[in-house]
Formats: C-alpha cells, sequence, structure tokens
C-alpha cells in the first residue's frame, strides 16, 4: 500500500472519530450556550445510549428476528429515547431548581450523577462484559467501499454520512427557523426571551435533549466499533468531547466540531506515530497549545458570555 | 383599561410597591415619575408577570390580569425593559422577529414594513448584529420588537435614558404616532419634563406609594414636580 494511501486511510479515521467527539461536543456546548454551566452529567448519555441500543437489538431479535437495517434503526431509535429522557430528568432533576443557586451546586449535582449513574450500571449489566452483537456491527466494520486505493467501511459512511445530516440540519433549525431564533435569545438574555414570550424553561430542556439524542448516535456508532460496552465509556469520551468544545471555544457550536475534528484527526496521527497509548498526551498537549495562543479557544467570543 | 388598585410586590423580603394604585385609559399615553428606586420598573415588571402581586388587584378589559410573563403578553401587553435588552447576537431582523414569537409569522412582513417606516435607520441595518448599534438605534429596535407582538397596551421604561437631547425628541415624536394609532402607552420616565408633555396624565410615587396624580399639565406646573424632577 502507498504511503498516500495510508494517510488518506488516517484521515478518514480521524474524521470518523471526530465527527463521534463532535456529537457529544454539541451537547456540552449547546448547553453551556443556553445555561452558561458546563454539564458534566453530558458524558452517560453516551453510555446510556450504547447500552440501550444494545439491549433493544437483542429484544428485538428475539421478538421478530434479526432485521439488520431495520433492528438498527430501532435499536438508535431506542438509545436516542432513553438518552433524552436522562438528558430531560437530568435538567428537571439536578439542575432547573438550582438555575440560580452558587455555579459549584449545579457541578456537584452533576457529578453525582454522573457517578451514581456509572456505578449503577458496572453494579447490574456491565460486570458481563456486554458487547455489541457481532452479526450487526460485523455487517457494517466488514464490508468497505475501495475509492481511490483506500477502504472505507460501511460504518465509517454511516458515521460521516450521519454527522453531515445532523450538522446540516442543526445549522438549519439554529440559523434560519423562529425556533433557532428563540433558542439563541434565551441564551443571550433569558429576561428578555421571557417578555417577548419564548417559553425558556421548555427551550433550555428542549437544549438537553437534543444534545442528548445527538451523543446517543455517537454511543451506538463507537459501541459498533469496539464491540465491547463498558460503564466508564461516557466518562472517556465525554472528557475528549468537553477537551473539543473547549478547544473550539465553549458556547459556539461550528467550534465544537471544529475542535472535534482537530481531536479526531491528532489522535488519529498519533496512533500511527507513536502508539495510541499515546493519544491522550497529545490531545492534551494540543489543548494547552491551543489555549495559550488563543484562551477562548479557536471560535470563542468572550469568556464570561453570559448577561 | 389597564387598572391597578393597592398593589403590594417585591422581591424576597423586600416590599417595593406599597399600595399602588393607578390606571391606563383605551387611548391614554400615562406618565409614571418617580426618584430613583422608587419602585416604576417594578411596577412595570408586576404588571407584565415578572414580578408576582403579593396583594391588591390588576384589571385589564375588564377581568383580572393573571399568570406569568407569556399570559401577559398573549392578552396583548408588552413590556419594552429598562436598559433595552436587545439580544446583542442576533441581527435586527431576528431582533424584530423574537418580538412576535406567540404570533403566525405570515403576520411579520406588514409588521415590518410599518415598524420600518417609523424607524428607516432599522431597514437599512436589518443583517447587523443587535449589539453593534447604538444607544438610540437599540431603543428604536426595543420598540420596534415590541411593535412586533401587536401591543393592545403598550409599556415602555426609560426609553431616553443615555440618549441625546435630539434622539429623544425623535422618540417621543414616534411614541405619540404609536399612540394616536390605537395603542394606550404606559411611560416609565426620568425625564419628567418631555414625558409629561405628551402624557394626557401622570403620576407620581414615592417608594412605592401614590404621591400625585394630575393631567400632563397640572404635573408640569405642580412645585412638587417642578421642585422635585424638573430641577427648578
Ligand atoms: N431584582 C431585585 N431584587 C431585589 N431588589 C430589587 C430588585 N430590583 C429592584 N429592587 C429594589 O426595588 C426598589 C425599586 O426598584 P425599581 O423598581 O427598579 O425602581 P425605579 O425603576 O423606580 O428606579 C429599589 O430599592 C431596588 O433596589
Ligand atoms: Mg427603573
Amino acid at each position: 500500500m502507498s504511503s498516500g494511501s495510508t494517510l488518506t486511510e488516517i484521515l478518514i479515521n480521524g474524521v470518523s472519530r471526530g465527527a463521534v467527539y463532535a456529537l457529544v461536543a454539541l451537547g456540552y456546548t449547546m448547553v453551556y450556550g443556553v445555561l452558561g454551566m458546563i454539564n458534566f452529567a453530558h458524558g452517560e448519555v453516551f453510555m446510556i445510549g450504547m447500552f440501550a441500543c444494545v439491549y433493544a437489538i437483542g429484544i428485538f431479535s428475539v421478538a421478530w428476528g434479526n432485521h439488520v437495517l431495520l433492528n438498527l434503526g430501532l435499536g438508535l431509535l431506542v438509545a436516542m429515547i432513553f438518552s433524552a429522557g436522562y438528558g430531560y430528568a437530568n435538567e428537571r432533576i439536578a439542575y432547573r431548581r438550582l438555575r440560580k443557586a452558587h455555579a459549584l451546586a449545579p457541578l456537584t449535582s452533576a457529578i453525582g450523577i454522573s457517578t451514581f449513574l456509572q456505578y449503577f450500571i458496572f453494579l447490574t449489566v456491565s460486570k458481563q462484559n456486554v458487547g455489541f452483537p457481532r452479526y450487526y456491527s460485523d455487517m457494517l466494520t466488514s464490508n468497505h467501499i475501495h475509492l481511490g486505493g483506500v477502504d472505507i467501511t460501511y460504518l465509517q459512511i454511516a458515521i460521516l454520512g450521519l454527522t453531515i445530516v445532523i450538522m446540516t440540519g442543526l445549522f438549519y433549525l439554529i440559523h434560519f427557523t423562529r425556533f433557532g431564533i428563540a433558542l439563541r435569545a434565551t441564551a443571550q438574555d433569558q429576561l428578555m426571551a421571557s417578555l417577548v414570550g419564548i417559553p425558556v424553561d421548555r427551550i433550555i430542556a428542549f437544549t438537553f435533549i437534543l444534545g442528548s439524542a445527538l451523543a446517543a448516535i455517537a454511543g451506538v456508532m463507537v459501541s459498533m466499533y469496539d464491540n465491547v460496552l463498558v460503564f466508564d465509556a461516557g466518562y472517556r469520551v465525554g472528557l475528549k468531547a468537553f477537551t473539543a468544545a473547549i478547544l473550539g471555544g465553549i458556547g459556539n457550536i461550528p467550534g465544537a466540531v471544529l475542535g472535534a475534528m482537530i481531536l479526531g484527526l491528532t489522535e488519529a496521527l498519533t496512533t500511527l506515530g507513536f502508539g495510541s497509548e499515546w493519544n491522550d498526551v497529545s490531545t492534551f498537549a494540543v489543548l494547552m497549545l491551543v489555549l495559550l495562543l488563543r484562551p477562548r479557544g479557536l471560535l470563542g467570543e468572550r469568556v464570561a458570555d453570559k448577561v | 383599561m389597564l387598572t391597578l388598585t393597592n398593589v403590594h410586590a417585591g422581591y424576597g423580603a423586600i416590599e417595593v410597591l406599597k399600595s399602588l394604585t393607578l390606571e391606563v385609559g383605551p387611548t391614554e399615553i400615562v406618565a409614571l415619575l418617580g426618584a430613583n428606586g422608587a419602585g416604576k420598573s417594578t411596577t412595570l415588571l408586576t404588571i407584565a408577570g415578572v414580578v408576582p402581586v403579593r396583594s391588591g388587584a390588576i384589571t385589564w378589559q375588564g377581568a383580572p390580569l393573571a399568570g406569568k410573563a407569556d399570559a401577559v403578553l398573549r392578552q396583548g401587553i408588552c413590556l419594552c425593559p429598562e436598559g433595552r435588552h436587545i439580544f446583542p447576537r442576533l441581527t435586527v431582523l431576528e431582533n424584530l422577529i423574537s418580538g412576535s414569537f406567540l404570533l403566525p409569522l405570515k403576520r411579520n412582513p406588514a409588521k415590518l414594513e410599518e415598524i420600518f417606516t417609523y424607524f428607516p435607520l432599522l431597514a437599512e441595518r436589518r443583517k447587523q448584529l443587535g449589539g453593534t448599534l447604538s444607544g438610540g438605534e437599540q431603543q428604536m429596535l426595543a420598540i420596534g420588537r415590541a411593535l412586533m407582538g401587536e401591543p393592545k397596551l403598550l409599556m415602555l421604561d426609560e426609553p431616553s435614558l443615555g440618549l441625546a437631547p435630539q434622539i429623544v425628541a425623535k422618540i417621543f415624536e414616534i411614541i405619540k404616532v404609536i399612540n394616536r394609532k390605537g395603542v394606550p402607552i404606559l411611560l416609565v420616565e426620568q425625564n419628567a419634563q418631555q414625558a409629561l408633555r405628551i402624557a394626557q396624565r401622570g403620576y407620581v410615587i414615592v417608594t412605592g406609594r401614590n404621591q400625585l396624580t394630575g393631567t400632563g399639565a397640572e404635573l408640569l406646573a405642580s412645585d412638587e414636580v417642578r421642585q422635585a424632577y424638573l430641577g427648578e
């Protein structure tokens, strides 16, 4: 294989990793944009998505057999619903009452929920080494298309395709609909938003729901890649996605995507050059370098962006 | 017609409005005057449903006015709050559209056209971010945004705050025009003289209580008002 095609493969690999981080990073950055708060329990939506999808596929294949596309699609839907439900519950139970409290109160609340959930999953299901049903993941990971001398798996195509569709949809929603105006208005001035009749509480809840559903999609993708589901997957991916959001400028949606792509590519290149055990080192080296040069992140505006 | 009867309201342990009574008739401009901290903004926020009423009654068109900000807005009462509160990173056009959030989108083009005839400058700057406008332009935008909500009563909290005299004059002109088109206005002002010139009636409040009331001309002529607010 020529070095040119190796580089292309690394790029594809990096971009698909980046896409996964981006889907999770959007949740951090959207909630920050609207509430000025880091949702430290966000990583877990990713993990819930993984488990919900695997269990749902298990049930569906018993119920009506192994219809790959149908069961995967429904599994993805179930994952999104479970994660969105968790994100919504989080907002209602852990955050809404604390919105006017000291900033450390929701933070503590979030860490509490997130730890509870991780160990709940650890103690109940993840001890048994749950894996993604191979029949489904193999179909996506072992089939490729050849493009310019490079193999691209169906899974990578699915990840990239879905991410592009989602980003486009999100961009349209936020910039070209009245709902998007309401969302941005809520982020900029909650009092004024309520004075023009925008249902501020519902907009905030929706932000959590949307961010969680996107992270669930990422969770399903990654569990197909890795085949093994672990209770702290949300923590690990969450940390990377959070880093990506900071890197791009927290609160800034295109920034989150850009930051995620840079991290994905950094990891892919690091894996090639030094081995994957160096990934965390290079990730955080990039983060520190960027923050030294641009303390607000690549596309960030003011740090304290709340009115 | 809006009436407040012995309204008490405040924040936490602080009672700001201590039995306030006022009314705004169907075609009036009513000025609400008072020193800094007298409770003028609190009065408007209480009517708007942001600050809860503790006792007393507010009625609008004969029925009790209850509920939160969106319920009040649905009944046609729009507040243009103190400090303008333009959404800084929405464009001028988006700021205007935000004002019609509860109404059908298809009514927007006609309203926008009307607002752009009041404030041609906003039409020119429709793609500019709200936060980059000057103070006077922001005040025009704030009034325009309130008009997008098709108000049946418009409450303006210190529209002249921090603006150059010519701009204030222009804004007061527009307030008169809006009123002549049938929208009653409750106007809070520090600039008592100018407010009383365009208002049919006015109220002076001191620490959340009624102090004086009368027609615009009466208040302009009263010694108390002249001494306290006109610096004479
Ligand atoms: N959000 C608030 N919390 C507590 N006290 C407030 C708040 N807003 C205003 N106040 C107090 O209420 C009183 C009246 O304020 P305000 O209605 O803004 O007066 P005005 O508009 O007449 O200058 C002041 O003493 C002010 O400090
Ligand atoms: Mg005031």
